[in-house]
């Protein structure tokens, strides 16, 4: 600010400085300064101010003495107008000379005295660079988030887009309408927090904590157009204690694709695009018989260890901590979205297909970045997240 | 399900050896996981033993018993002093008994080496053997006394088959048949591509004793289906003059217990074996004990009923129950009661199996809490052929192993049901797939189910049957219209009429049907086929703005962190939140993990608060915390309920609105809190503390983020400081103007709040609501800049003003005086002292003008400068400082 306002005062101050007129008559009295001698004297007064510089700040003072606006050669120079014409080209010679000896001596000792610094003056204020500067407090992304988003991403970067829903969810969206009938045992397989009614009557309220985000499935089929490539990251909910690979409340992310024609090689593909991203090139996936009520078929998907990749499964070889020398890591559930689950949209099966897959977030996170405790993500230990920063 | 490989290979006759990896991973492929694997009952030098003569040891301090024990017909003869001897601590058998005698040199299950020693002042030759010390269940009440007529002087480990693989089966809940040793040998042979022969064909001794299987029986105890949505089939047969003493053979309590189940009696016993085997639960009622005819009903109003475990249940007016004059004598399909319980007398016995509503034994186990192992098979579907054949291999079993005399025929009260026929295009499951199976294999696919397939050539059927006919899904549903498929089919194609198996209650629709297809044919088949990129719009400008808006708080010192989002009751008051407070009220889980936290939160606050101070406890005393998360708010005047909508049509754009107005609110907001130093000491110099101040910034960082400019003012609301505190708001230009939109609260906590979270003084904290920010998010996009390359002009100025007027006023109104030639104003110090008198202070700005088109005169900048001063002067009383 202040630097600002006082090159601004210094512009104004330029606008409004009188200029010399041009010359009507000549007075020798006026262009005195044209004179040689005057203009020996300033040559030799510059010169000597300049090999008496003893610092770059000293030359800066001696520049702007004599080579600057109001130098005596600068001024001499404006004066040449007032000469007669005939003794103009002369006297511009003379001056020219002159201020070219100047800005030559001037160069010569900048040069000296740029190199004296380099060598005494910059040494001489040398620094410990090893102290810490770090004043600012680290701030950092939580692992979880940047991994959904990571998640996302990828398949964003494969067309799909990202679909949310509420996680306190009406029980139609997280079980009837995928498939789960009332009283059938898979409704069992996901401890449910049901939610109590608002109005204080017993009975049930018809809302749960959604188990999953597969309800974003079906918001997602009855509100975007057809087809429909979308992926839902999300907080679930289960009414289950907390141990080292399990919290009551954790992240899904899942992928469903409707379409025309889609088939268990679209899916498989899907699955392995999204392998290769996260995990590299190279691993193979496998798919075993699993059951879901919203798809069928059903799968669960795993990899090849990408830690060991199916080393520590052959008898003698090192023991594999992330695939419990299994060689395979199981990953995400999968499979052909259910045509019940299609018609609860109303959506005509007989034309759409479609496929679905999801995998714990956590689960992901923990074993890419080997991971042992699921409850370090929600103990909100600055250490944890700082660990990981800005990005995975 | 644990089953041993013994049992499976009855039935699925595999080639040997097997290799048990080969056997899991086949089962797997099948759909059968298998989650372990265990080998047992590898054990030499068990010998079948007769004890011959027993010697009380009465000089210790538990009875003691030395043994003398034959070993072979020849021993039987010698005088008993000549035999071998053996100290026995049990006393659960008698002289004449044969036992298990494990000789020495042998190691028993846990490395357990059997020694010739001396011990109690004899020398013991061995040792006679208990179940568990064989590893064989887990009884240990006394040694294993085995039929009379066990072969003496043979090997126990082959005669009781106690060299087996057992493998534990995770099932799931669609595939009931498959909780049986019947359904898993099935998939096993099919896996092995061997023949299966079925335990449930009913075997030519048993029809001889029964003629056929369903022939009544005028002397087999009466009963009838009162409720036929209840069950659709009822049978019970007879055995009389059973001996209630008759051992279970070996070979059936190990098997038994290879699947863990613990052997009883020999009538439990043989109701379980068949159980596990088939997986018809069945019940064994005692004769004697039956009042009358039996009816299966639902239970009527005060019903009581007191089951096997001593529990007295009230019984609920949906509950299936077996009942007789008497009243209820079991909970059908869960458990029996007591007073009809078989017990160490009971010689008559009757056998029940029955078909029950899988929905109405799920319903009744969850109520009751009451999971039996017959409730777990009712649940997942039973074979409804089973009951007749079951009951028959049942009174068998126990007529050959326990004696007495089968009644002839059976009482068999049955609903008809008509088997269920899935039309399916033959190309269907290929079609799933992705790869062309062709029409033969799926027909043999379907047929090693147990599937009955014709076939003709017709329009291709649906593939959703149950679908509502009158449903149309091009008008109704609620968005993105979708034409519907031409009704009538041009093409014909070959199609295949299936009838699944009495077993597979869960093949339904054709989907079904290509499961088995696909999965028999291999999920490792599948191509892989890449990815077809739709066109995708990436991310939605909330989704980006969160994005962004979690960036700017993280990369400005704070750290994101999940917390938990269940709330205890006590947040609210140590919050000091009103009674009438809109964050009082919130989401309770019927259920909770516990009852201290019963609530969904209807703030972040307390999450962040309790995980600042949990840091600070850390050892971290300068630390600033944020979360983004869902909060949840129940909507005043909401229905009490969600309704339940159908499944076999799409719903209403009515019925969506029915299921949204019952849902709680469920604002995203964001919070952040603050403790300690924001910017840190060190050889620079001293740090800065956190104050209010870094707690509007945040929130007007994300503000930023939004390309909205926050506006605030001064505001009483806890948890924060009443003089500390600050509403933050948007203009938000509506139809009738400016709207001020209210996002949330930041400032300095309330020292009872610091106090009741036990943080570090002056602790603050922001929470706004990012829902209601990402809906002001201007819609347009952003107008690039037109940049002045002409110079600045720069003034400043000094204000007093009155010490209560809010500084943002006071630039409100220079901004306001200067007009268009400002180009930005900033407060640069505020300053308060005596001289300028009491309740004064001086707010001292800079104020940068500069034109588009021109260099500002110095008369054009100091006149913009008066005019923005004379506003100030007007709005807020401010007087140039002299």
């Amino acid at each position: 600010m202040r630097t600002l306002a006082g090159s601004a005062r210094a512009h104004w101050k330029q606008a409004i400085r009188t200029m010399s007129a041009p010359n009507k008559n000549y007075d020798p009295v006026e262009v005195k300064a044209l004179s040689p001698d005057e203009i020996e004297r300033a040559l030799a007064s510059a010169l000597a101010a300049i090999a008496v510089a003893g610092s770059l700040d000293e030359l800066k003072a001696a520049r702007l003495a004599h080579a600057g606006d109001r130098a005596p050669l600068t001024l001499a120079r404006a004066e040449i107008g007032a000469l007669p014409p005939e003794a103009r080209a002369e006297a511009g010679k003379r001056v020219g000379a002159a201020q070219g000896q100047v800005k030559a001596a001037i160069g010569r000792r900048q040069g000296d005295l740029e190199k004296e610094r380099d060598e005494r003056v910059l040494i001489a204020e040398a620094v410990d660079v090893t102290l810490p500067a770090a004043r600012a407090v680290q701030g950092a992304r939580h692992p979880v988030s940047l991994t959904a988003e990571l998640l996302s991403d990828v398949f964003v970067a494969m067309g799909y887009e990202v679909a949310e829903g509420p996680e306190v969810e009406a029980e139609w969206y997280n079980f009837d309408a995928l498939n789960f009938p009332p009283d059938h045992p898979a409704r069992e397989m996901q401890d449910t927090l049901f939610i109590a009614r608002q109005d204080g009557l017993p009975g049930s309220s018809g809302i749960v904590a959604r188990t999953h985000t597969s309800p974003v499935q079906i918001r997602s089929l009855l509100t975007r157009p057809l087809p429909l490539y979308v992926v839902s990251p999300g907080r679930v909910y289960r009414n289950e204690a907390s141990d080292a690979t399990h919290l009551a409340a954790f992240y899904q992310i899942e992928g469903l694709a409707v379409d025309e024609g889609l088939t268990m090689a679209d899916l498989r593909g899907a699955i392995q695009a999204f392998v290769d991203v996260l995990f590299g090139a190279g691993l193979r996936t496998r798919l075993r018989p699993d059951y879901f009520p919203f798809t069928e078929p059903s799968a669960d998907v795993s990899m090849e260890c990408h830690v060991c990749r199916g080393a520590s499964v052959k008898p003698g070889a090192d023991p594999c901590r992330t695939c419990r020398s299994m060689g395979w890591i199981e990953l995400a559930g999968c499979g052909m979205v259910n045509p019940r689950v299609l018609v609860a949209c109303g959506i005509d099966p007989d034309r759409y297909s479609g496929f679905a897959f999801g995998l714990g977030v956590e689960r992901a996170l923990m074993l890419a970045h080997g991971i042992g405790d699921i409850k370090d993500t929600t103990d909100g230990d600055v250490r944890f997240s700082r660990a990981f920063g800005m990005e995975l | 399900m644990r089953v041993p490989l013994s049992w499976l290979r009855e039935y699925a006759p595999i080639p040997e050896p097997a290799d048990h990896a080969d056997i899991a991973r086949r089962l797997t492929a099948a759909g059968l996981e298998v989650e372990s694997h265990e080998s047992v009952g590898d054990i030499d030098g068990l010998v079948i033993a007769q004890v011959q003569a027993i010697e009380e040891l009465a000089e210790f301090k538990k009875p003691i018993r030395y043994c003398r024990v034959a070993a072979s017909e020849a021993d039987l003869a010698a005088d008993p002093q000549s035999l071998r001897g053996v100290i026995c601590g049990a006393t659960n058998f008698a002289v004449g008994d044969r036992v298990v005698l494990v000789l020495p040199g042998s190691v028993l299950p846990g490395g357990f080496e059997i020694a010739a020693r001396k011990t109690y002042g004899r020398v013991s030759e061995g040792m006679i053997c208990a179940p568990d010390e064989l590893g064989v269940g887990e009884d240990h009440a006394g040694i294993i006394v085995l039929a009379p007529d066990a072969p003496l002087g043979a090997d126990f480990t082959a005669y009781a088959g106690l060299r087996d693989e057992v493998f534990e089966i995770a099932v799931t809940p669609d595939r009931g048949y498959a909780v049986s040793i019947r359904g898993v040998a099935r998939e096993l042979a099919t896996a092995y591509g061997v023949a299966f022969s079925d335990p449930a064909d009913p075997e030519p001794a048993d029809l001889a004793l029964l003629g056929s299987l369903t022939e009544e029986g005028p002397d087999v105890h009466p009963a009838s289906i009162g409720d036929p949505g209840a069950c659709d089939r009822f049978v019970l047969r007879e055995v009389r003059g059973f001996s209630p003493s008759a051992r279970t053979p070996a070979w059936m309590w190990v098997r038994l217990a290879r699947c863990g189940v613990r052997s009883v009696s020999l009538a439990v016993d043989v109701t379980n074996y068949l159980m596990l085997e088939l997986g018809q639960p069945l019940h064994a009622f005692d004769r004697g004990k039956l009042t009358g005819p039996i009816v299966v009903r639902r239970a009527a109003a005060g019903e009581t009923l007191e089951t096997l475990d001593h529990v007295a249940r009230a019984l609920h007016p949906d509950d299936i129950l077996i009942t007789d004059s008497s009243g209820p004598i079991s909970m059908a399909g869960t458990m029996g009661g007591l007073a009809t319980e078989i017990d160490d007398a009971s010689a008559d016995l009757v056998i029940e199996g029955a078909h029950f509503s899988d929905v109405g034994i799920a319903k009744m186990a969850r109520r009751h809490r009451l999971h039996s192992e017959a409730s777990y098979r009712f649940e997942r579907g039973v074979d409804r052929e089973l009951p007749l054949i079951a009951t028959a291999r049942a009174v068998s079993l126990l007529a050959s192993l326990g004696g007495g005399a089968v009644v002839p025929g059976c009482t068999h009260a049955q609903v008809p049901a008509e088997p269920v026929t899935i039309s399916m295009a033959a190309g269907y499951p290929d079609a799933v797939a992705g790869v062309a199976y062709g029409r033969d294999t799926v027909i043999r696919r379907l047929a090693e189910i147990g599937c009955a397939v014709t076939q003709e050539v017709a329009a291709a059927p649906t593939i959703a049957p149950w679908r509502d006919p009158a449903w149309r899904t091009d008008s109704t549903r609620a968005a993105g219209a979708v034409p519907a498929k031409p009704e009538v089919q041009a093409d014909t194609v070959a199609v295949l009429h299936v009838t699944p198996p009495s077993w597979r209650p869960d093949l339904t629709d054709p989907a079904d049907l290509a499961e088995e297809v696909i999965r028999l044919e291999g999920y490792e088949e599948l191509p892989v086929r890449m990815p077809r990129a739709p066109a995708g719009r990436g991310l939605t400008a909330a989704q980006t703005l969160l994005r962004s808006a979690s960036r700017t708080l993280a990369e400005s010192g704070i750290v994101e962190v999940h917390t938990d989002p269940f709330a205890p009751v006590r947040d609210a008051d140590s919050l000091g939140l009103a009674a009438d407070d809109e964050r009082r009220p919130a989401v309770r889980i019927a259920n909770p993990l516990s009852e201290d936290e019963p609530f969904l939160r209807t703030t972040l606050l307390p999450g962040l608060l309790r995980a600042l101070a949990r840091n600070v406890g850390r050892g971290f005393p300068d630390v600033a915390l944020y979360e983004s998360g869902l909060v949840f708010r129940p909507r005043p005047g909401a229905p009490g309920a969600a309704p339940i909508l159908a499944t076999d049509r799409g719903p209403t754009a009515q019925e969506l609105a029915s299921l949204a107005a019952a849902l709680p609110d469920q604002p995203q907001h964001i919070g952040a809190v603050f403790a300690g130093d924001r910017e840190l000491p060190g050889w620079w110099g001293p740090g800065r503390a956190a104050t209010w101040a870094d707690a509007i910034e945040a929130a007007r960082a994300v503000a930023r983020a939004a390309h909205l400019a926050l506006q605030v003012r001064a505001a009483a609301r806890m948890p924060w400081h009443p003089g500390r505190c600050a509403e933050l708001y948007l203009l938000v230009p509506g139809v009738s103007g400016e709207a001020e939109v209210r996002v949330g609260y930041a400032g300095e906590l309330h020292p009872r709040v610091i106090a009741a979270y036990g943080l570090p003084a002056r602790a603050c904290a922001t929470e706004l609501s990012f829902t209601a920010l990402a809906a002001a998010e201007a819609a347009g996009k952003v107008a690039g800049p037109k940049l002045s390359s002409y110079p600045a002009a720069t003034q400043d100025v000094a204000l007093v003003v009155g010490s209560a007027v809010p500084a943002a006023s006071v630039e409100a109104a220079l901004v306001s005086g200067a007009g268009d030639l400002l180009e930005e104003v900033r407060l640069f110090d505020v300053y308060t002292g005596a001289q300028l008198g009491e309740d004064r202070k001086s707010l001292a700005y800079t104020l940068r003008f500069r034109a588009p088109d021109r260099t500002l005169t110095a008369a054009e900048a100091s006149a913009a400068r008066d005019a923005a001063v004379a506003e100030a002067g007007r709005r807020v009383g401010a007087v140039l400082r002299g």
